[in-house]
């Protein structure tokens, strides 16, 4: 394979990376919290759909983008009262956070713009465009480096880099300050946190309300980057598959970023059955190249890969004793 | 120092939870520098008290005093502010944290944590050293056993500069010896001017460390005096409001053919661990054998394996025919039909049906005797009017057949339990932790009933990790560590330290 073509598959690996990755750090915040979520796909598409609306409507991504938060926002509100307040069932919750997200994009896109349940096509400044990082043309020529920063490194939309950056604070945050210190607690043990002297419904929305946010940064950028609008059910499953990238990460937030771009990579060779065909000599059925990240999911949901522990306390609201 | 203002003082403390009252207007002083003892029967209010004082449940009605000033707590934090320190039965403490990371949970300086570690770890090198509370400080919780946990919790609060520390049970897990040290411990911190509120069911406890005891009794205060000036048996009956009989009566009898015969059993939990390794013993009709020791040392692994629901290798003779140890569904209803009766340690999740009545509870595994069917189908009335007289003899209150077993108080859960498994008059009884969460007044007579048995000739394997209960009952008493049995002896032969000993692992019987 030449350099070129590496290039160009982990390029998109790259672009296909980023919506899962969001939805995964966002998964980590709030599951590590103590508080499941499956809605993370509902919130996703909800994001997509308010943020191509607005971007199509104000011609700007940027309205969009917040947009796009402000639904998730929204929908991780809901979640919040039902198992925090209210101390619901965390599972029905998302289920019902999916299913009214499935269902309302449509219904809301068909009689906002009558396009058969879409948004129109975005054009110009209510897209993201992609940035070229400094000396990108003038590195250009240098072997490999050159080529590799680029090609690869430079030339993604804002929210790509927004998304490699979470990363790495996600990591400070958890690990070496007061506040990922207080969320593993209470993910963990709540009651620990609460004869701390803290409160676990302040923490638990804190880390709820995040969520939110990052999966509207997800959902915004399918709609706003990724593609040119949005369509119906266009988040594709990849909520769940962000679910299953979280559990192979076991909830941390390096190994989050690898396991997305695995399924990245996978979802990238789909687009490009004729280089696979190249090298492995045979022609692979492009419904199994489709399918293959899915499956994928359901293998590690499955639990074929590696005892995964998740944080003691999720799933189940905070009582004190009695 | 008499003139003192009291440490702690509450006035007309109330709470209720729904319709039952938690704590009725309760008043008491603790003066500083003391340790006081707050004793009481399961579900006499002493924990909710002190969790109001805690601000971990908030009070209907009544007032808080700290050091003569009065307090509002409306949260933990404010608790914390207050100076008071708190180590709960079951311990906050979260599993995969470091020591350092759950002492400095809460009780950071700053948003970056890097300085709030170094600190803690500086600190708590010194309080450590000043009070003898020994721990890991980058070991992980899960990693590390209950006496070092409750200095983690210890350390906690002083870590949070408490002047007054309240603890809630704290030797229910504790082997002696390290109960003694947490005692040792408790001194210092008191002679170090820290005032003390130990919350306990243990009359001797109360006895050997506090200064000034106060009693509770269903929701109230019925008395505060000074420990030097009062009895264990006038404190029982301060408890329980009537005289209580601390002590079993037993009649000399003579033992007869071995019942059971364990040899070289051997429990491998679903991880592949060896829970139980290879323990031998036998019981003989009319003997109670008291199996002690810490809990999870193998006693429920041992009682899961006799009683026919735990596979489990080795061989079990029961009255000279071995025993299938296969751990199926037949084991079980094989055993009750030979005439073994089993009164499992958790009565809860084990013993009762919670949601199910208690005529139904009180005929589980002999519901398909002949008295209780009518061709196929059961025979409901037969089993209310049965459970209705086993409820009768075993005061059960309220004797009730239909009520949900979850309405009644632990002890009569408990005494249904018993009244299942002792009226089919079995000749080997299995009984586990009997007295676990019931009250002085039917520990009383489910001692009494465990040694009846006993006189009829019936053999008994019992398991408690409550050694005074042990040292009570039993004829034998064996003592089991990490999963085997680490010798035998006779009651009158040997004492707690020696038992103590042997539960912790020490003992010249095995090389």
């Amino acid at each position: 394979m030449d350099l070129l073509t590496l290039l160009l598959i982990l390029d998109s690996t790259i672009r296909l990376a980023t919506p899962l990755l969001l939805a995964c750090l966002a998964g980590l915040y709030s599951e590590r919290a103590g508080i499941f979520d499956i809605g993370l796909e509902g919130k996703m598409l909800a994001a997509a759909f308010f943020s191509g609306a607005v971007a199509y409507t104000t011609g700007s991504a940027w309205l969009g983008l917040l947009a796009g938060i402000g639904a998730s926002l929204v929908l991780s509100a809901v979640h919040g009262i039902a198992s925090i307040t209210f101390r619901g069932n965390q599972l029905i919750s998302g289920v019902a956070i999916n299913f009214l997200a499935a269902g309302l994009t449509v219904v809301i896109a068909q009689s906002w713009f009558k396009q058969g349940g879409r948004t129109p096509q975005l054009v110009g400044d209510a897209r993201f465009e992609p940035i070229t990082l400094p000396f990108a043309d003038a590195v250009k020529d240098i072997p490999v480096f050159g080529v590799v920063y680029n090609e690869l490194i430079s030339g993604h939309t804002s929210i790509v880099y927004i998304a490699l950056l979470l990363v790495p604070l996600t990591w400070i945050l958890l690990y070496r300050t007061r506040f990922g210190l207080r969320l593993r607690a209470v993910g963990e043990n709540p009651a620990s946190v609460d004869t701390a002297g803290i409160s676990v419904v302040r923490l638990r929305y804190i880390a709820v309300l995040i969520c939110g946010v990052l999966c509207g940064l997800a959902g915004a950028y399918l709609a706003t980057a990724l593609q040119a609008g949005f369509v119906k059910d266009m988040s594709a499953g990849r909520g769940f598959i962000a679910l299953a990238a979280l559990i192979f990460a076991k909830w941390r937030p390096w190994q989050a970023l690898f396991a997305c771009l695995l399924f990245g990579f996978l979802q990238a060779m789909a687009l490009r059955p004729d280089v696979l065909e190249q090298y492995l000599g045979f022609k692979v059925n492009a419904q199994l190249l489709d399918a293959l990240p899915y499956i994928l999911t359901v293998v590690i949901l499955a639990g074929f890969v590696g005892k995964a522990i998740p944080p003691k306390a999720g799933g189940e609201p905070y009582v004190k004793e009695r | 120092m008499t003139t003192a203002a009291p440490a702690i003082e509450l006035v007309g403390i109330s709470k209720a939870f729904g319709s039952v009252q938690a704590n009725k207007d309760i008043s008491i002083r603790v003066m500083p520098g003391t340790i006081h003892g707050i004793i009481g029967e399961n579900g006499a209010g002493k924990s909710t008290l002190m969790s109001i004082l805690y601000g971990f449940y908030k009070a209907d009605a009544g007032e808080v005093f700290i050091g003569g000033k009065k307090t509002a707590i409306p949260d933990s934090q404010a608790a914390i502010d207050a100076g008071i320190g708190m180590v709960f039965q079951h311990f906050k403490l979260v599993d995969n944290f470091t020591v350092l990371e759950n002492v400095v949970l809460g009780a950071e300086e700053g948003f970056m944590l890097g300085t709030s570690i170094s600190k803690a770890r500086r600190v708590l090198k010194s309080l450590s050293e000043d009070y003898g509370l020994n721990v890991e400080p980058d070991a992980k919780i899960e990693d590390i056993g209950v006496g070092m946990q409750q200095r983690v919790e210890i350390l906690k609060a002083l870590y949070r500069q408490a002047d007054i520390l309240i603890l809630d049970e704290p030797t229910g897990t504790l082997t002696p010896a390290e109960a003694d040290q947490l005692f040792r411990i408790l001194d210092r911190l008191k002679n170090e001017g820290k005032t003390i509120i130990l919350i306990t069911h243990k009359l001797r406890e109360i006895m050997d460390v506090t200064d000034t005891v106060s009693v509770m009794r269903a929701g109230e205060m019925t008395a505060t005096v000074k420990t030097a000036e009062v009895t264990p048996a006038e404190l029982a009956e301060l408890m329980v409001g009537r005289k209580v009989r601390l002590t079993v009566a037993k009649k000399d009898i003579s033992v007869g053919e071995k019942i059971l015969e364990v040899k070289d059993l051997s429990v491998k939990d679903i991880n592949g661990v060896e829970r139980l390794k290879g323990a031998s013993f036998d019981v003989r009709a009319g003997e109670i054998l008291g199996i002690a020791g810490v809990a999870g040392n193998g006693q429920s692994e041992l009682l899961e394996a006799l009683g026919g629901y735990q596979k489990a290798t080795g061989s079990v003779t029961y009255k000279g025919a071995a025993m299938d140890l296969s751990g199926l569904v037949s084991n079980g209803q094989d055993r009750r039909s030979n005439g073994i009766a089993h009164v499992p340690e958790d009565r809860q999740s084990e013993g009762l049906i919670m949601e199910f009545m208690a005529w139904e509870n009180a005929v589980f595994g002999y519901h398909l005797d002949p008295e209780f069917r009518k061709g196929w189908l059961t025979d409901n009335a037969a089993m209310k009017t049965d459970a209705a007289g086993k409820m009768e003899r075993f005061d059960v209150r309220p004797p009730d057949p239909l009520l949900k077993a979850k309405s009644f108080s632990g002890g009569n859960q408990q005494k249904i339990v018993l009244a299942r498994e002792f009226e089919r008059s079995p000749d080997l009884l299995l009984i586990g932790q009997p007295t676990r969460g019931v009250d002085i007044g039917a520990i009383e007579f489910i001692h009494q009933s465990i040694v009846e048995l006993r006189d009829q000739g019936k053999a008994i394997l019992l398991v408690s990790v409550e050694l005074d209960e042990i040292l009570a009952l039993s004829d034998r008493i064996a003592v089991m560590f990490d999963g085997r049995i680490m010798g035998e002896r006779r009651p009158s032969e040997t004492d707690e330290s020696e038992l103590g000993l042997m539960m912790a692992g020490m003992t010249k019987d095995v090389a």
